[in-house]
């Protein structure tokens, strides 16, 4: 039975997961990492340039290379959504989709956060009709078609730059005065011909029969676009074992670490997007870095605790 | 083990694979950039063995340049895009990577009707 226990569940598979993994392995921790998709939000990313080693990268490709390390070094990876985590006596039993156990002395969850939608009527409805969360993912899909981005941060701001590749004409709309992304997109975003901004305005109805066809915005304008890309930031993943195993969250409900990245809850530490760490500056470098932390304070942590 | 999914290259293959094939098939829509559709793949592998002379499974890749009229028939504009016909006809429409058990659950239901 005991050859069963882990001594280190990681649950999500992205930068700060398979980040905990490579630690957790070189500190010959029994290790599993449990993820839905590996490399999660970042597989997203147009176009990465300021992680240190890579000088013009997409999300897609840091993945591969990162998962890619992560198995040459020995790090078990499998593919599962997990939905439940409950605690038996000193141990935590982690329960996926499919209802399969495994049993660990410790957690890390690092399953990172979600599209925020913007709650319009008809938007799940349309959602694959025209409204998509991930330009990258969608974008070859509307060549030579007009399109909008809503948002203004480094999401919106990078989604519309890969659209006005492909797309013949690119609206974004912001609620705010100014965009708020990196200034050097912003600048980049700002010599595209193709793109037009549309500030203090937000979306306000959907309009379409089987897909999507106009939007009203907020000054009452209608806009004809075939597709609309949704990058108003994102959100943790809510999940009920937070609130049984009594993990302390902000009021967004991002998990609250220490600079050990442990929650209030011994046993279990974060790491990634959905924690408060790292001065909330959310990126795949802050990512790794908190799951490395992680790893090796779990690693101090399974040597001093029977 | 050789793999149960057909791959769909062109109208003239989809017509015939497809549109008149004597089971029920699911078509996934994908590309190769989009990582839920790669991680889709071997989920699907997994679905037509065990749905085996219940359906039939089959991918298109829509970025290839003879199937780009298909994506644009089916409306395609968000990957992975899982539709499933039967008797030529789409009856049902899934979008999204989902683990196994759910798709095979939401195809069993349709299937029941």
């Amino acid at each position: 039975m005991e050859s069963n226990v882990y001594d280190l569940i990681i649950v999500g598979s992205g930068p700060a997961g398979l980040t905990a993994g490579i630690y957790a392995n070189r500190y010959k921790l029994k290790t599993l990492v449990i993820g839905k998709v590996n490399g999660g939000l970042m597989t997203e990313a147009y176009k990465i340039c300021n992680f240190p080693t890579e000088e013009k990268i997409t999300g897609f490709e840091l993945t591969e290379k990162m998962v890619k390390n992560a198995q040459a070094q020995g790090v078990k990876i499998i593919n599962k959504e997990v939905i439940d985590i409950t605690e038996f006596g000193k141990l935590f039993k982690i329960v996926s989709f499919d209802n399969m156990k495994f049993i660990s002395r410790s957690v890390i969850l690092a399953y990172g956060t979600t599209h925020r939608r913007l709650d319009l009527f008809r938007e799940k409805e349309l959602l694959g009709k025209g409204i998509s969360y991930c330009a990258t993912c969608d974008g070859m899909f509307f060549k030579n078609k007009v399109v909008a981005v809503v948002g203004g941060s480094n999401s919106a701001i990078t989604s519309a730059l890969y659209l006005s590749d492909i797309a013949k004409k690119v609206y974004i709309i912001y609620r705010g005065k100014k965009l708020r992304g990196e200034p050097a997109w912003v600048e980049s975003v700002n010599q595209c011909k193709n793109v037009e901004i549309i500030f203090n305005s937000q979306v306000a109805e959907l309009i379409g029969e089987n897909k999507l066809e106009k939007i009203k915005i907020s000054n009452g304008v209608q806009l004809d676009i075939n597709g609309l890309f949704i990058e108003i930031g994102t959100e943790p993943i809510k999940y009920d074992f937070i609130k049984n195993l009594k993990i302390d969250t902000d009021k967004k409900g991002y998990i609250k670490v220490n600079q050990a990245q442990q929650t209030s809850k011994k046993g279990v530490w974060a790491a990634g997007d959905l924690t408060t760490g790292s001065n909330n500056f959310r990126q795949i470098i802050t990512a790794c870095a908190e799951g490395a932390i992680a790893s090796e304070s779990i690693f101090k942590y399974l040597k001093t605790s029977i | 083990m050789m793999s149960k999914i057909l791959n769909i290259n062109g109208e003239n293959e989809f017509e015939k694979e497809v549109l008149q094939s004597n089971l029920p098939i699911l078509v996934d829509f994908w590309a190769t950039w989009c990582m839920p559709c790669v991680m889709m793949t071997p989920i699907l592998e997994e679905l037509a063995n065990v749905m085996d002379g219940k359906i039939k499974v089959a991918k298109v890749n829509t970025e290839k340049i003879e199937n780009q009229d298909l994506a644009i028939k089916y409306n395609i504009q968000s990957i992975p895009n899982m539709k499933l016909f039967k008797d030529g006809k789409i009856i049902g429409e899934f979008i999204g990577l989902r683990p196994l058990e759910m798709i095979k659950s939401e195809i069993e239901e349709i299937l029941k009707k």
